[in-house]
């Protein structure tokens, strides 16, 4: 498949284009130009490798949103053997911008959760742009309480713009199903697992990302509004989400200074897209350590370990302090 | 301002600016049915229009002198302040917005927390201060929160919450997202002592404060009208392209829908909030008299 390039990444498209050009003109001609394909592809590997080396809080941002990174199925597919889906919330209906089931994660039988983008228009309608509705919440909570009763940990992989605004989500009760996940998640007797691969988009994140373990993929963004949002409501103005992207501290690399993730896993350069199994890989062997860490845990002690996590989170001072 | 008025006593001066006949804060006009009333009146309605029941939003304070009886209140994390963290910059510093919020509103940050009694039953009771940045929620009303619920369960006392929140403080990043699932958690220690959390949604109840423990009560009450809801109707109506129904987002929409167990007016909350505390509670059906 072709690569998608980015604004900011122009310049490695022009040399890509190059490459190309230089690929099909090889084909019926009689000098070598192997050794040029070579040297460029280099150069484009360097550039890659500077841009991708101070990338701008809104330029990862564009590379979570990335319309080739790998959405949850897709790690599904990498990380877990006999994945069996399982559908419905069992009150009103089957979300699509949800997918759960259980499967097996190194041999282990596990349970899995996470928010699934679509990929042409088509998909992409059908799973509503990521973005659940309270049934998503619902179904996601039904197969957390069927893992907990049989003992099998919960992976959840997050990547989803924000919980739907619309007139029939609200209806059923959007900000109750999102507060009903956090609350049971708080006190689940099994282990959560939370990767958050793409978009980390608010409440509809936090639905299903209350766990033992937070790891974010290096691209990855996770915020309480995203930037657009952000700057249309302080700046008046969408066209300042670059500088929204900054100051709302949205990088693994800047969550993880502030102690509200645990671990960032590396991706390849240019992003999980231009080698996803490369990126399941290193997922796989963080996930390993979470899940290994956590199973020897009894279900008391990982709960309170869980709480104490939550009651943490916040930073103020007490009065006397300076 | 020219040099002769520079040069004017105060007292001059305004006398140049318009004449008022009649002195400031006298009346009030009611937002919703443009009845002019008289400021004492409307006040000792506990801000509810006497002529057409439009509540209009109070402060945490005079919520709380109209609710708990006069005696034995206590003040719960008033100690808890907040930081600006992130070095969060708008258009403004948050740390600007923070100092002119306090200033405003005389509080430090947008929830109050008093142990007290309602009719004789004790309670925790906490309320968010809206005129405080919107109400939003950041590390210090979590951190108030849950410390309300520690005494709440220290002293065996049901815990009250009255919510009216634009959501969650964008000033504070995650760090605000995360007071969510602090908040709820607490909530889970007050339920597996038993100890009942009435939910007060009052206007407006939005965002990540309605998406987070206001929703989770043991009982669901909305003032009339009030406005509540996951994402705010101005971004349901650009995402749907499309008007939204009457009443859409409003207390008795959600009473429609299931959502909420009851809508009780204000000047009733008092007597309600003590019933359903003693029939929770399994007290005496009058507590006044026990």
């Amino acid at each position: 498949m072709k690569t998608t390039f980015l604004a900011f990444e122009q310049p490695i498209a022009e040399l890509e284009g190059r490459i190309e050009e230089l690929r099909f003109a090889q084909d019926d001609s009689a000098v070598d130009i192997s050794g040029e394909i070579a040297r460029l592809q280099k150069k484009s590997q360097a550039l890659t490798k500077v841009i991708y080396a101070k990338l701008t809080p809104w330029q990862v941002a564009q590379v979570a949103r990335h319309p080739q990174r790998p959405y949850t199925l897709d790690y599904v597919a990498m990380l877990f053997t006999h994945f069996e889906e399982l559908h419905g919330d069992r009150l009103f209906a089957e979300d699509a911008s949800i997918v759960a089931g259980l499967a097996r994660f190194n041999g282990e039988a596990c349970a899995v959760i996470g928010h699934q983008k679509g990929r042409d228009t088509k998909e992409k309608i059908l799973r509503n742009f990521g973005m659940p509705r309270p049934e998503g919440y619902r179904k996601a909570l039904r197969v957390m309480k069927l893992a907990e009763k049989f003992g099998l940990p919960v992976f959840t992989f997050v990547d989803t713009p924000g919980a739907y605004p619309g007139i029939d989500a609200e209806e059923r009760g959007q900000s109750e199903a999102i507060g009903r996940n956090l609350f049971e998640m708080a006190r689940l007797r099994t282990p959560i697992i939370s990767t958050v691969i793409g978009e980390g988009g608010s409440g509809g994140a936090l639905a299903i990302a209350v766990a033992d373990v937070v790891i974010m993929l290096q691209y990855a963004t996770y915020s309480v509004i995203s930037p657009e949002g952000c700057a249309a409501i302080l700046w008046k103005d969408a066209a300042k989400a670059p500088e929204a992207a900054e100051t709302l501290g949205i990088t693994a690399g800047r969550l993880k200074t502030l102690e509200l993730i645990d671990k960032i896993v590396g991706e390849p350069l240019g992003g999980a897209h231009r080698d996803p199994q490369a990126t399941a890989q290193a997922l796989k062997k963080a996930l390993a350590e979470a899940f290994k860490q956590l199973s020897g845990m009894k279900p008391d002690r990982l709960v309170e370990h869980r709480l104490e996590r939550l009651m943490g989170y916040g930073r103020f001072k007490e009065a006397g302090e300076r | 301002m020219s040099w002769l008025q520079k040069l004017l006593p105060p007292k001059i001066q305004r006398s140049y600016g318009p004449k008022k006949t009649v002195p400031e804060g006298l009346w009030a006009k009611c937002p919703a049915c443009d009845a002019v009333l008289y400021s004492t009146d409307l006040e000792k309605n506990q801000n509810v229009c006497p002529k057409c029941n439009h509540h209009q939003r109070i402060s945490a304070r005079v919520r709380l002198d109209a609710l708990l009886d006069p005696d034995g209140r206590y003040e719960i994390g008033a100690e808890v302040l907040p930081v600006d963290s992130l070095k969060f910059k708008d258009s403004r510093k948050y740390a600007e917005r923070l100092a002119e919020a306090q200033e405003q509103t005389a509080e430090t940050d947008a929830m109050v927390v008093m142990q007290g009694a309602i009719k004789s039953i004790g309670v925790v009771c906490a309320v968010f201060e809206f005129e405080f940045l919107g109400g939003s929620m950041g590390s210090v009303v979590g951190e108030r929160f849950v410390r309300g619920v520690r005494v709440s369960i220290e002293h065996q006392l049901p815990l009250v919450c009255f919510t009216s929140s634009g959501g969650a403080r964008m000033q504070e990043g995650l760090f605000s997202l995360m007071q969510m699932a602090k908040t709820t958690a607490a909530l889970t220690d007050l339920a597996e002592r038993r100890l009942p959390f009435i939910s007060v949604l009052t206007d407006p109840t939005m965002g990540g404060v309605s998406a987070s423990f206001a929703m989770l009560g043991d009982v669901v009450i909305a003032e009339p009208k009030a406005l509540i809801g996951f994402a705010g109707p101005r971004v349901i109506e650009q995402t749907v392209r499309q008007k939204l129904p009457e009443g859409f987002q409003h207390a008795e929409f959600l009473l429609e829908k299931g959502a909420i167990d009851m809508i009780v007016d204000r000047r009733a909350l008092r007597d309600k909030l003590a019933t359903l505390f003693a029939l929770l509670r399994r007290l005496p059906s009058d507590p006044q008299a026990s």
